[in-house]
């Protein structure tokens, strides 16, 4: 089962001059179970492209398949779809709207139509698997949280609705390294423990090079390359050309190659870059 | 959703209209408006529209454009014509069951369905020809007189700058919240009135937040940037009239003292 897109386009203002295409013939196919990234500039497509993923855009041309299940046919229910797909917007805080953190986690479950013991056992379950204590924070009011436990609440209600795929959309956005390590190991945390299908969306090389097996890189609206972290960091000219680069960790071990030291470089963190950095000036000091 | 609202919106171009001291324009849109109730008789409206006419060629506004302007008023358009046709007692010309039609209704419904679209295209022009900070500089210098009174016209003309601005921006936050909150189930569209009332506080609670919170941000970096409102307040564009604005003003004035005119000729 996955998510497809076939030959998928959709075009801005139709039938004006200033008509654009917004994601022009793409083709590609996210199966489930998978830790995929799709990186691309502002105004790429990639937002554009993750709201077909849940309906809540329609498709001008081409098609979307969900777990078996077209966009386009009549008989596809669309609330359906958005419980499978669950969709973490931009800065998900602003979303926040009830008086406790458990009113608000329970919104999704609530619309769903599920059973009051229901909702509550998929609250817990949602608030803890975001790394909440569940008795501690159930009450508060989602206002007086920091800016990235909000930001774990919200993830939280989407969460909530049990969703077999998970896009989250920069989920980094704007917080400082501490936060955006915190959201990361979190994510990297429930794609480990639930299994569930991530999909990371972001402009930034560094985020997406330490967690996904997949890459997809959107450019101008077009599937520009797809593949994985290894094979997309070794175009890094290609990359640069549409003003992408390669994360500063590969850059650096390749820049080591270059000036000839024997060195790995399908390195994409930090960590492992510092073992084989020791490794190497370790043979050569012996030497 | 809110594409299609074009009341108050502006058409940037350059044309003579455009090119007018807002102040002058108005006044002029206020005469314009007078005048619409001063005239009693259908000729007069064939100076009012001569006059709207030769506005809207000088500025070079698609009419199409000037019409869509009358789209959200249609329907009030529509029911003040037929009370007026059916609510006038008088000759009757024509009986529709209990409903006469007479010949005053029919005239009154003529007059007052053309009164209200050319008031409409009349200060639709204004805005369509003239930018929103423009129209807020205006607007202030208009007001400044009666700062004496203790009218705190800089003020005022700021909080419409800033209202304005921030038009476009919330309906943009409105449209993502929406989105956010439909990915999570919600249901805008289907269920009664009270449902439909109840499922827009997800909505609302978050917008305004975020409008408090754009507010205050708004405020400190004004602060922080010395903003002191009016007093000794320099400008970067000083309003100023010109040779176009005198060409303008004789034109209106000629307008008004024909329209004066027919009341008394015909």
């Amino acid at each position: 089962m996955s998510i497809k897109t076939v030959n998928l386009i959709f075009k801005y203002s139709e039938g004006t001059q200033f008509e654009t295409r917004a994601l022009d013939d793409i083709n590609i196919e996210i199966k489930k179970g998978d830790f995929v990234g799709i990186i691309g500039h502002t105004g790429s497509g990639k937002s554009t492209l993750i709201q077909h993923f849940n309906g809540l855009m329609k498709p001008d041309k081409g098609d979307i398949i969900i777990e078996g299940k077209s966009l386009k046919a009549k008989s596809t229910k669309l609330k359906l779809i958005r419980q499978i797909v669950g969709l973490v917007f931009q800065y998900p805080e602003y979303q926040l709207f009830e008086e406790t953190v458990y009113k608000d986690v329970a919104y999704g479950p609530i619309n769903l139509g599920l059973k009051d013991n229901e909702v509550e056992e998929r609250v817990k379950y949602a608030i803890e698997l975001v790394g909440f204590d569940y008795k501690e924070v159930k009450d508060k009011s989602p206002f007086d949280l920091s800016g990235g436990q909000k930001r774990r609440i919200a993830i939280a209600g989407v969460l909530a609705m049990k969703p077999q795929y998970l896009i989250l959309d920069e989920p980094t956005a704007g917080l400082d390294p501490a936060g955006r390590n915190e959201i990361l190991s979190q994510v990297e945390k429930l794609h480990r423990k639930s299994g569930i299908t991530v999909i990371l969306v972001s402009h930034s090389m560094e985020d997406i090079a330490r967690l996904v097996k997949h890459i997809f890189v959107l450019n101008k609206g077009k599937l520009y390359m797809e593949g994985t972290p290894k094979e997309i960091y070794s175009q890094s000219e290609e990359l640069k050309k549409i003003g992408l680069g390669v994360p500063q960790v590969v850059e650096i071990m390749k820049e080591l190659k270059k000036k000839g030291f024997n060195i790995n470089t399908d390195i994409f963190n930090i960590q492992d870059a510092r073992d084989e950095i020791i490794r190497v000036l370790g043979s050569n000091l012996n030497v | 959703m809110f594409k299609n609202i074009t009341i108050g919106q502006h058409y940037p171009i350059e044309s003579f209209i455009h090119n007018l001291d807002p102040r002058l324009k108005i006044v002029i849109t206020f005469l314009f408006i007078i005048s619409l109730f001063i005239i009693n008789n259908f000729l007069a409206y064939s100076l009012v529209v001569l006059f709207i006419g030769t506005v809207i060629i000088l500025s070079k506004v698609p009419f199409l454009m000037v019409l869509k302007g009358l789209k959200p008023i249609f329907i009030i358009i529509i029911i003040t014509f037929l009370i007026n046709i059916f609510m006038t007692s008088g000759e009757v010309l024509y009986q529709l069951g209990p409903l006469d039609i007479t010949r005053e209704g029919l005239r009154q419904a003529g007059f007052m369905g053309l009164r209200l679209i050319l008031l409409i295209i009349g200060t639709s022009m204004l805005t369509l020809t003239t930018s929103p900070i423009l129209l807020t500089d205006g607007i202030e210098s208009l007001l400044n007189p009666y700062k004496r009174i203790g009218l705190p016209a800089h003020e005022l003309a700021m909080m419409m700058t800033i209202a304005l601005r921030f038009i476009p921006t919330l309906m943009e936050e409105t449209e993502k919240i929406m989105k956010a909150q439909k990915a999570r189930g919600a249901d805008f569209e289907s269920g009664h009135l009270l449902k439909r009332a109840k499922s827009l506080v997800p909505l609302l609670v978050p917008l305004f937040v975020s409008a408090f919170r754009r507010a205050d941000e708004l405020a400190m970096a004004m602060e922080a940037r010395c903003y002191r409102g009016g007093e000794n307040r320099t400008r970067m564009r000083e309003l100023g009239y010109t040779r176009k604005d005198v060409y303008a003003g004789v034109f209106t004035f000629i307008y008004m003292a024909l329209i004066i005119t027919s009341r008394f000729i015909w």
